[in-house]
């Protein structure tokens, strides 16, 4: 299951929203072993595509030190669809490099840039397996 | 020549678990050899048919070698070489 406070998860589909119909995409950082997401760091889609993203490799080299020096990890990886379902493709399946990762999916198919409803769903990636998991959302402080 | 390699966790059952290697090499290329020498099977994860592979990442002192000379990138003493899977997807 994934637990996340309101703020953060504001925080994602605001990101997935303002990109549209490009893919947006970021990590939620937490401290190592404690499954908390809690620092949103939105990520530039060095892709600017509909159908694709990746992280800008140089800005990923610095957020991933910081990780380090804080000793946090990336405890959320999300990304939009902004045409498709919130379901791993199959090149996020292929891709998919952190097995203690929630891949967060938000669709802005039906929103676009506007305030109507996105899809928001998490999903463990392993080895090739997907498997959805419950989205917890929590009132801030609580 | 010796080049401090960081790995990252995913390839970390080539080095036994270790997050830094050591390398040797006057181009990216000869570093990835060294490493491939003490820690085999981990040269194919990075390369494919002779170029790195299209989603792993490798900086020689924080500049991506994609910006440099990619596999022919001159590295020196005491350089930093870092690798990196990259976070990507596609609808």
């Amino acid at each position: 299951m994934l637990r996340i406070s309101q703020t953060v998860y504001d925080d994602i589909v605001a990101h997935a929203r303002r990109d549209h119909p490009d893919e947006a995409c970021g990590i939620v950082a937490g401290p190592a072993g404690s499954d908390d997401p809690v620092r949103f760091v939105p990520m530039t889609n060095a892709e600017r595509s509909p159908t694709f993203f990746r992280f800008d490799s140089t800005e990923q080299l610095k957020v991933w030190r910081e990780l380090d020096e804080r000793d946090q990890v990336p405890v959320v990886i999300y990304h939009s669809h902004t045409a498709t379902a919130a379901y791993p493709s199959r090149t996020d399946v292929g891709l998919a490099a952190e097995p203690d990762a929630h891949y967060v999916l938000v669709s802005t198919a039906e929103s676009g840039r506007g305030d109507g409803p996105v899809e928001f769903r998490s999903f463990r990636i392993v080895e090739g397996e997907v498997t959805e998991e419950e989205v917890e959302v929590v009132r801030d402080g609580s | 020549m010796a080049v401090e390699v960081r790995i990252p966790t995913i390839l970390r059952t080539y080095t036994g678990g270790a997050k830094a290697v050591e390398g040797s090499g006057a181009t990216l290329a000869e570093v990835i050899d060294s490493v491939e020498r003490t820690n085999p099977g981990i040269k194919p994860r990075l390369l494919d048919g002779g170029d790195l592979r299209r989603f792993i990442n490798v900086y020689v002192n924080d500049e991506d070698v994609r910006f440099l000379g990619g596999l022919a990138t001159s590295v020196g003493d005491g350089d930093v070489v870092v690798v990196l899977p990259a976070v990507a997807g596609g609808a």
